[in-house]
């Protein structure tokens, strides 16, 4: 029975094995079908790493595509751009009510050499992005990274899942995301998670600081054209951990800062720190209600606004690691929980792979 | 009446429970409840319903007369604009518990989350109360313009109670058994010692309370209660210039 | 021949109400009231200040406009009219005061600020955490951290405001003693700054070290190492937005004995900046004096650099970050001053808008906005145009012709006569004891709380809760009736489009 939800935005559901034992599709899946009254049908995506391990040390390119022109000049740019090793169609399930989907292909893709004399290997993949998406027409990246890959499309998730039959897939993380758009329409390259190279996003709420965070990132080289908040998410993580060289606990610190007056209060050493972030960082502030799930290649991170208008609820069971808009999509799919809580407003929950492989 | 929930949507569920309460039947038990929303919303008979397992957000929503137990936690948006009954969770519960709450009672075994009984009001002899056994978090009270909140802190977690305690409360009582940092609190709320007449009204409610989880009475209302009310009923008067 | 000009204003008395306490006359500074027999308006002289209307106690005293008919001329208004007379009489400039008074454009009242509806939800300002705290002064571009995860980073100083609103700069010599004593409580009270103008620093200031912007103009008045250092933020000024490429002239009389003391120069002698630094003559000689600066404070302060808004300013706030200063001012063409010939006032520069638009963009395109803040005046009117400043790119703005009517300024125009009635500007020790300097930080502490509540209403409003998420947010404003150009150097969207 589908009944279309009220406008309460969306449903995020998260799952990680912190011992690297990869888990099939079907289960986040169960987990965020369990929402389906926080979406409306217009947007269901899910991110998945460790599911090519036969080709780990390969940027996996899930590419959309509008029509066999955009392909084809893709594929031109892809050409020069790297060595293709593999490409191949996305395998999909045809029959049930997912309509128009773009031509889903991939690619498993090396750089070369030759072109990082002044670059290093991931700017020149971010780069390539940001071009694919920006200059070429009808072309959208879905997802960059190694050994992962993004799946998402129009419709409820759970059809989503199906129609990408992610039962066929393994992963030691899966995030997953349920969408009820307001601002950008209800397109395929919009639905989550929004990723770069292996940083993937989903996203409950609306970064209200948008336009500073986009004009910010744009100094940086990013571009950000996707008609959406969220992607502001996965390029700040990337210029702040990536490029910055920030850990984890310090980008947290920039996204959702502490409030002045709990600043003033910290020890000395630490209050430096935060005061030197928020000076140097405050455009990168994600302000506004949301709950996000980062997902990359070593590990997860649950965080909340910093007065937690988003809702979030965290477990643990064993090795697994979960996050949910709501606790009972996680007893959906693990009813015995050792460790049931609500992460505090702008506190991460942070899951980390202990041993990959 | 026993149902199975498992699988079953939240308006079919609704449909079922509301069908049964208007031919009469009075006591309803729900098994495999797994996330279904809205379960005894706008109720008006006075009914007992019964969940095992999670229920949905605005679990007992504009409810007017029910009595729901829940055997777990529970989600966000309990007692929403709730004018009468009674909710009692056995477990922990999510944000924006109680919001405009306007009578009946809440009883909560373990924490509660962000928001808790954001702009709670009283209208004549309706005093609407929450009691949370655990913890909670930012914004308790926020708004706060009548009832009772009483915060036990009994599991021992701490912090006891988050930021902004009681920010912009305008009326009603707020009890938290233990010492709050006067940073934690709004600027519009009061410290103060308890009375005779705060005792006697607590132990009316916190005997109800213990009787429902099997915590011991004596233990429960020896601790120590602060007492926040606020400032004035007009916070804002001297804001604006005509 | 003298020109005879007629009164601008007619000074009516009901003399059925008047119980000739001659208050009036005693508040008059500008002889335009007289007591003989009864009370005698001499029309001519005045400047609809409002001194005597609002002090006569029985509401006795009105003004109005002279109803003196000019044949109509939408070319020959009567003010230019007006003009050429005085000119062929005296053959002088025309002088004038505070800000362009003429109806150009004002972008500020063509721009809207965006708000929450369901899809994101507005934050009650009054309940919840909502920060206007701001730091003044360069950042890094990144932060880095020492392997024991100290801080390896060493940032510039940076000078904190807990509110984005900072007072002007206005000399002591402009205005009164009275007046810098209530700009200085009132910006120590609300955590923000004062400035010093060109005319130094008087020594009851000497308290408020870290509160004051002390500035260094081509006159360099009371410039000494002691001044330098006894400041929060030392200021470069290059120029100002109501007389761009204009110096300044403090007549001799103004020059009495305290200020003489305050400027370092002999009592009754004319202080005169010239229009150029004669150090600066090029970006280099600029970035020499800044640095010149910074080893004199030794690295302790933050160095500004105001100009005035004209066409290039994008290209020469550029040029100036990258001579080293830390914070960058632009001002306006509606920016006030104590004296400016007219042609200059009301004619030359840019709009602050479309300057603060125009550099906060460049900055970003090249890269290094980061390195400097940025403070915008000239005209900031209420604490809307705060907000819009901000949404545009500025760090904080800066308040001179505000903060003086909160002082009770009526805006009459006559602030190089010395004569102002209400204390402000002014030197005549009769005149100036008329503004209590506590009663006057009381009125600019109360107008700062005013805009800071209103401001963190809009914040609220726009869903975010702090200051840095709104600044250079141009994503929440929309333009009205603004042409396709305006609107791409403004950066915003017309009314009416969505993301």
């Amino acid at each position: 029975m589908k009944v279309d939800g009220i406008p309460s935005g969306c449903a995020i559901s998260g799952m990680m094995s912190e011992d690297g034992r990869r888990i099939d599709g079907r289960v986040i899946i169960k987990s965020i079908a369990c929402m389906h009254d926080r979406s409306n049908g217009l947007g269901g995506g899910f991110a998945a790493y460790g599911i090519y391990p036969k080709r780990k040390d390969q940027y996996a390119f899930h590419m959309m595509y509008d029509n066999i022109e955009s392909k084809e000049a893709t594929e031109e740019f892809f050409k020069d751009a790297f060595n293709v090793d593999k490409d191949e169609p996305i395998p999909t399930f045809r029959e049930n009510g997912i309509s128009n989907p773009p031509i889903l292909w991939r690619y498993f893709l090396e750089v070369p050499e030759n072109k990082l004399e002044f670059i290093s290997e991931r700017d020149y993949v971010m780069k390539t992005v940001m071009k694919v998406n920006s200059d070429i027409e009808g072309a959208f990246v879905a997802s960059s990274g190694k050994n992962m890959g993004a799946f998402k499309g129009v419709g409820y998730p759970e059809d989503i899942g199906k129609f990408y039959k992610l039962e066929d897939y393994s992963a030691y993380i899966w995030t997953a995301h349920g969408r009820f758009p307001t601002n950008t329409p209800g397109w395929w390259g919009g639905a989550h998670p929004f990723t770069l190279l292996d940083w993937s996003v989903v996203h409950n709420g609306e970064i209200s600081s948008y336009g500073i965070n986009k004009r910010y990132l744009e100094m940086f080289g990013y571009r950000l054209e996707l008609r959406t908040d969220t992607e502001v998410i996965a390029y700040l993580f990337d210029l702040l951990v990536r490029r910055h060289k920030f850990r984890t606990d310090r980008a947290i610190m920039a996204l959702a800062t502490p409030f002045w007056k709990d600043i003033d209060r910290m020890e000395p050493e630490q209050k430096k720190i935060a005061i030197a972030i928020r000076q140097v960082y405050g455009s990168t502030l994600l302000n506004g209600p949301f709950s996000i799930i980062i997902g990359h290649s070593n590990g997860m991170i649950g965080l909340n606004d910093r007065i937690k208008l988003r809702p979030m609820t965290a477990a643990r069971k064993d090795d697994m690691l979960y996050m949910a808009s709501e606790e009972s999509a996680i007893r959906e799919i693990a009813p015995d929980l050792d460790e049931v809580w609500s992460p505090r407003a702008g506190t991460a929950v942070i899951g980390t792979l202990r041993d990959v492989e | 009446m026993r149902i199975d929930a498992k699988g079953i949507h939240y308006r079919p569920l609704n449909k079922i429970i509301r069908i049964a309460a208007a031919s009469g039947e009075k006591e309803f038990e729900l098994d495999n409840v797994g996330g279904q929303r809205y379960i005894g919303t706008g109720l008006n008979d006075s009914i007992k319903i019964t969940i095992n397992g999670t229920p949905g957000n605005d679990l007992g929503a504009f409810m007017n007369g029910p009595k729901i137990i829940v055997n777990a936690n529970a989600q966000d948006g309990i007692a929403n604009t709730m004018n009468a009954g009674e909710i009692i969770v056995h477990g922990s519960v999510g944000d924006i518990i109680g919001y405009g709450m306007r009578g009946g009672k809440l009883y909560i075994k373990g924490d509660a989350g962000y928001r808790v009984g954001i702009h709670m009001k009283e209208y004549k002899k309706q005093v609407p109360i929450i009691i949370a056994g655990g913890t909670a978090g930012d914004f308790f009270g926020e708004y706060m313009a009548g009832g009772i909140m009483i915060l036990l802190g009994l599991n021992g977690k701490s912090p006891l109670v988050g930021d902004y305690v009681g920010t912009g409360m305008h009326g009603g009582v707020i009890y938290i058994r233990g010492k709050v940092d006067p940073y934690h609190l709004g600027k519009e709320v009061s410290c103060l010692e308890l009375g005779e007449e705060d005792m006697k009204l607590l132990g009316s409610y916190l005997k109800e309370y213990c009787e429902h989880f099997g915590f011991d009475f004596n233990e429960v209302v020896g601790g120590k209660f602060t007492k926040l009310v606020p400032l004035s009923h007009r916070p804002y008067g001297n804001l604006y210039v005509y | 021949m003298e020109s005879q000009l007629p009164a601008e204003f007619v000074v009516n008395v009901d003399y059925e109400k008047c119980r000739r306490c001659k208050r009036c006359v005693m508040n008059c500074s500008f002889s335009a009231i007289e007591f003989k027999d009864k009370v005698t308006p001499n029309h001519r002289q005045c400047v609809a200040c409002h001194r005597c209307a609002t002090f006569c106690p029985e509401s006795a005293i009105t003004i109005t406009e002279n109803p003196l008919a000019y044949r109509y001329g939408y070319n020959w208004t009567p003010e230019i009219r007006k003009n050429i007379l005085k000119q062929a009489e005296s053959g002088g400039i025309i002088l004038t005061g505070m800000g362009n008074p003429k109806p150009y454009p004002i972008y500020w009242d063509h721009m809207l600020i965006d708000a929450c509806q369901v899809t994101n939800p507005s934050i009650d300002p009054l309940r919840e955490p909502m920060e206007l705290r701001t730091y003044l002064g360069a950042k890094p571009e990144c932060l880095e951290f020492n392997s024991d995860s100290s801080l390896k980073t060493e940032l510039a100083p940076q000078v904190k405001i807990d509110i984005p609103v900072v007072f002007a700069a206005m000399s002591y010599g402009a205005i009164s003693l009275n007046a810098h004593k209530a700009l200085a409580m009132a910006a120590k009270r609300m955590g923000t700054l004062m400035n010093t103008g060109e005319g130094g620093l008087h020594e009851d200031l000497a308290g408020y070290t870290d509160n004051i912007i002390v500035q260094v103009a081509s006159g360099r008045f009371g410039v000494t190492s002691k001044y330098l250092n006894n400041s929060a933020i030392v200021e470069i000024k290059i120029g100002q937005g109501a007389k761009p490429g204009i110096g300044g002239h403090l007549p001799g009389e103004k020059v009495g004995e305290d200020i003489s003391k305050t400027r370092m120069i002999p009592v009754g002698t004319d202080a005169l900046s010239p229009a150029p630094h004669h150090d600066i003559y090029s970006i280099e000689d600029l970035s020499q004096l800044i640095y010149a600066i910074k080893e004199a404070t030794d690295y302790k302060k933050p160095v500004s650099v105001k100009i005035a808004a004209v066409h290039n300013v994008a290209a020469i706030a550029s040029g100036i970050v990258r001579a080293g200063a830390d914070i960058v001012v632009i001002d306006g063409f509606r920016g006030g001053t104590g004296a400016a010939p007219m042609i200059i006032r009301d004619h030359v520069g840019i709009p602050v808008e479309l300057a603060l638009a125009a550099v906060d963009d460049r900055l970003r395109q090249e890269g290094i906005r980061n390195r400097a803040s940025i403070l915008v005046g000239g005209s900031i009117r209420q604490s809307a145009d705060v907000v819009k400043a901000i949404a545009l790119g500025a760090d904080a703005c800066i308040i001179g012709t505000a903060s003086l009517i909160a002082m009770g300024c009526r805006v009459c125009q006559k602030c190089y006569t010395g004569n102002c009635a209400w204390g402000i500007a002014t030197q005549k020790p009769e005149l100036v004891r008329r503004l209590n300097p506590e009663v006057g930080a009381d009125r600019l502490c109360n107008l700062l709380s005013a805009w800071g509540h209103e401001i963190q209403e809009v914040l609220g409003s726009l869903g975010i809760n702090a200051i840095e998420s709104l600044r250079g947010s141009r994503e929440r404003l929309r333009g009205v009736g603004l042409g396709q150009e305006t609107l791409d150097i403004l950066g915003i969207k017309h009314a009416g489009i969505g993301q």
